[in-house]
């Protein structure tokens, strides 16, 4: 259980790096979308499964959904 | 230059958290709120799940004001994307068959599993919030899937204006009728665990999700005509 959890921690720790580093924005915004998805996981574990539904819906769903819509509204890659 | 007052000030800014978290004892509750909702929780307000005799029972007016900012950040979106012209003659590129089979398919089954959640706020994880993103997630399907479908404006806003009537409502004969203060729980809690129980939560989380479903809808609804 424990060596799931840290596992889980370290790989949300490479995505939220992975989306600071990324130039190109639609890859960033999958990545931060792989942190939410990895947070509701760890709500699901740390018994808090409401938290964990609006984690999902929300931040791995919609703001991914508004911020793709926002990028492809501006410019793709980051200077 | 720059660089080293970012990092002074941050050390700064660690030192005040340090200073302000290390006096606090963890895993050692201070307040006794909490066990209240627990122990009792359940009997007063009649909802199997505590979390949702908290949001709604306890803590109602904070739900209210929590659905006003999401209105208000709609509306403010509304109002930024007022200025750009609607595209309509833009060429709307069809998505092709299978994808549009599988947005047909599965856009009634993310309606109902959303309004599953929020219909049963008080017996199971989840509730209006949820329940109204996964709303919203379904209608983003058919705005990506089946492109070129004229969604209802009008019906959507009557579906928002409506529900934070019912909310404030319900808030209001609480007032008149039941223990005398702002969304006080006047009807019958009823046996524990069953779907009619509880009260009025489950018609207040129904308003929300209802509210927060039309509410993101729209939001999603202004990003991709106008922009």
């Amino acid at each position: 259980m424990i060596i799931v959890v840290s596992l889980l921690i370290i790989l949300m720790l490479i995505s939220a790096i992975a989306a600071l580093i990324y130039k190109d924005l639609i890859s960033a915004v999958i990545a931060a979308c792989m942190v939410s998805l990895i947070a509701a996981v760890l709500f699901y574990f740390l018994q808090a499964p409401d938290v964990a539904m609006a984690e999902a819906s929300i931040g791995a769903a919609l703001v991914t959904a508004i911020f793709v819509i926002a990028i492809r509204r501006t410019r793709r890659h980051e200077e | 230059m720059r660089k080293i007052i970012g990092i002074i000030l941050l050390i700064i800014i660690c030192w005040g958290i340090i200073l302000a978290l290390h006096k606090i004892p963890f895993g050692i509750p201070k307040t006794k709120v909490g066990e209240y909702y627990i122990d009792k929780g359940r009997e007063e307000t009649g909802a199997a799940n505590i979390v949702t005799s908290v949001v709604v029972n306890y803590r109602g007016f904070d739900t209210l004001g929590e659905v006003t900012i999401l209105f208000l950040a709609a509306i403010g979106l509304g109002a930024v994307l007022s200025n750009f012209k609607e595209k309509g003659k833009r060429k709307i590129e069809l998505a092709s068959l299978i994808l549009k089979t599988g947005c047909r398919f599965l856009f009634p089954l993310i309606l109902l599993f959303g309004a599953y959640i929020f219909i049963h706020g008080h017996l199971t994880p989840g509730g209006g919030f949820q329940g109204g993103a996964i709303i919203a997630s379904a209608f983003l399907l058919v705005y990506l899937g089946c492109r070129g479908r004229i969604f209802n404006e009008v019906g959507c806003k009557i579906t928002e204006s409506l529900s934070g009537l019912v909310f404030i409502v319900m808030g209001l004969i609480g007032l008149t009728v039941g223990g005398h203060y702002f969304l006080s729980n006047f009807m019958l809690t009823g046996q524990i665990n069953t779907l009619f129980s509880a009260g009025i939560i489950p018609i207040i989380y129904i308003a929300i999700g209802l509210k927060v479903g039309s509410e993101l809808t729209g939001v999603i609804d202004n990003l991709m005509e106008k922009s």
